[in-house]
């Protein structure tokens, strides 16, 4: 108990930061994410093989080999930049494939049939888009969603471990300072599960909102 | 995957119609200019490679030496025996966890459910530094203790999913020819489980081979040891970039080759009526259960 305590600023330091890189990679994962996935099922070709290549490479890259190589490679490569910003890269970057999947076949679920009716309809490629298939494409993909950005938050503890300010970083300034270890790291784990509980239960509050009823 | 999206991607969609001569030229023209414009990013990016030297001789020469060679592929050894051990034991924690959910026994159930719960909620990485750091195991067992533990738990929900998606009627079946709830399990549900998640199992040791690679946090000598070790030699020009050149090919590939099995597995269950009833559920690999990538 004295390790939460004592340390209280610490780990508010180490909590804010995990929070912090949470929310800045999942805001890039999104964004790239809804970039890669337009290109996936975009009618031009190049742009289709540049999205297919973005997510097979990504989702089979290990993240700890990404970080590796954002962190510690591009200041060679003369791009120097905060090592919290390089993590929020990597993180985003990373996640964005499992964005793009996710999204992808989201739409896909939409049948074909809507945007033909749409078509007839005399709506425009961006009427159908905006108004037809987007709505229902995005009700179907909150969970899955939620769930991708619960693995971001999870895996941002590998930032922390390249030496980024980051909860399951403080273990190592504990540890020095002589403090319980198992207490240090149930305070960790804590930290951790309020993180994912919260983005969980947000998740769930957006599902219930507008959620496909069934 | 609804019927008319396995004739390519030109049909699948609802966003547009097949192009007609008039699209098609237009098509054509974004096709070029985009084209133009990843070529031209490509080249810049070759451009700065070249222009910070990172293809002088020194820089490369490292890799013709025995020595070095012999470095990378005992990382890689590593690397693969860590992979071994880890899907090995976490598919025997993976049966036990879900024989336990699956238990009549309330307190066992409730027992599985806390250990499932509580590994999938935990990053592997906290895990894998609390069982090096706190408990002061060596690098290898602790890599495989957390990989175990935390794939263990999601693979407990994939046979979970499996069991319950076989139809009501082989189980009642097998109780009606007398069989015993261990025969019931073993000889009748836990095959067909298997069977129809077979994808879904092998897209997760992708998961577990990618982090393999966390062992390099916790200084066991794997792959990305291996180059950090060379990457970081002051003698070749700390030859960084062409490290990251040469080591992620070998990952990617790996996992690549073992997420392009299971969605052979998948597609060639699509057309296998012996899975149909207990392919009821979505058994697509890239399909993602809570959190696990």
């Amino acid at each position: 108990m004295d390790v939460l305590t004592d340390n209280f600023a610490l780990y508010g330091k180490g909590f804010l930061g995990t929070v912090q890189l949470t929310v800045y990679a999942s805001l890039l994962a999104l964004v790239l994410g809804f970039v890669m996935a337009s290109f996936r099922v975009a009618p031009i070709g190049s742009l289709r093989v540049l999205g297919t290549v973005w997510v097979t490479v990504l989702r089979n890259t290990p993240l700890t080999l990404l970080f590796f190589a954002v962190l510690l490679g591009l200041p060679r490569f003369g791009l120097v930049l905060p090592f919290q910003l390089f993590a929020v890269l990597a993180l985003g970057c990373y996640t964005s494939a499992f964005i793009c999947e996710v999204l992808r076949s989201g739409i896909n679920t939409v049948p074909k049939g809507q945007g033909e009716a749409a078509r007839s309809l005399g709506m425009s490629f961006g009427q159908t888009l905006g108004t037809v298939v987007l709505p229902q494409a995005f009700r179907s993909v909150i969970p899955p969603v939620g769930s991708t950005l619960i693995a971001l938050a999870k895996n941002s503890a590998i930032a922390g471990a390249f030496s980024v300010t980051e909860l399951l970083g403080t273990y190592k300034t504990l540890n020095e300072l002589g403090y319980s270890i198992i207490w240090t790291f149930v305070w960790i784990a804590v930290g951790y599960l309020i993180i994912t509980l919260s983005i969980s239960l947000l998740f769930h509050v957006l599902e219930k909102r507008f959620g496909v009823a069934r | 995957m609804t019927a008319h999206a396995l004739h390519g991607d030109m049909e699948s969609t609802a966003l547009y119609d097949i192009p007609g001569p008039q699209a098609r030229r237009r098509h054509l023209l974004y096709g070029i200019a985009s084209t133009v414009l990843i070529l031209a990013l490509l080249g810049w990016l070759l451009y700065l490679l070249f222009d910070t030297d990172q293809f002088t001789a020194a820089k490369w020469s490292p890799f013709t030496y025995k020595g070095i060679q012999e470095l990378l592929l005992k990382g890689l050894g590593n690397t693969l025996k860590a992979f071994a051990y880890a899907s090995v034991l976490s598919l025997l924690l993976g049966a036990v966890l879900a024989t336990g959910r699956l238990s009549v026994h309330r307190p066992v159930r409730w027992l599985a459910t806390l250990c499932v719960e509580f590994f999938r909620a935990m990053p592997v990485l906290v895990m894998i530094f609390f069982i090096f750091v706190a408990l002061k195991v060596q690098p290898l067992p602790a890599l495989v203790a957390g990989l175990t533990l935390y794939n263990g738990s999601v693979l407990a929900e994939v046979f979970r999913t499996g069991v319950n998606s076989v139809e009501r009627g082989q189980r009642e079946a097998a109780y009606a020819l007398g069989m015993r709830k261990t025969q019931v399990m073993t000889h009748v549900l836990a095959p067909q489980a298997v069977r129809a998640m077979l994808p879904t199992i092998i897209s997760q040791l992708v998961v577990a081979l990618k982090d393999t690679s966390l062992g390099y946090l916790i200084t066991y000598e794997e792959f990305l040891h291996a180059g950090k070790l060379i990457a970081s030699n002051l003698d070749y020009d700390l030859p960084f970039i062409p490290v990251v050149m040469i080591i992620s090919p070998v990952y990617i590939g790996m996992c690549m080759l073992l997420s392009w099995f299971a969605t052979w597995v998948a597609r060639r269950q699509r057309r296998n009526p012996k899975v149909e009833g207990a392919a009821a559920v979505p058994a697509d690999p890239a399909a993602l259960l809570p959190g696990e990538i």
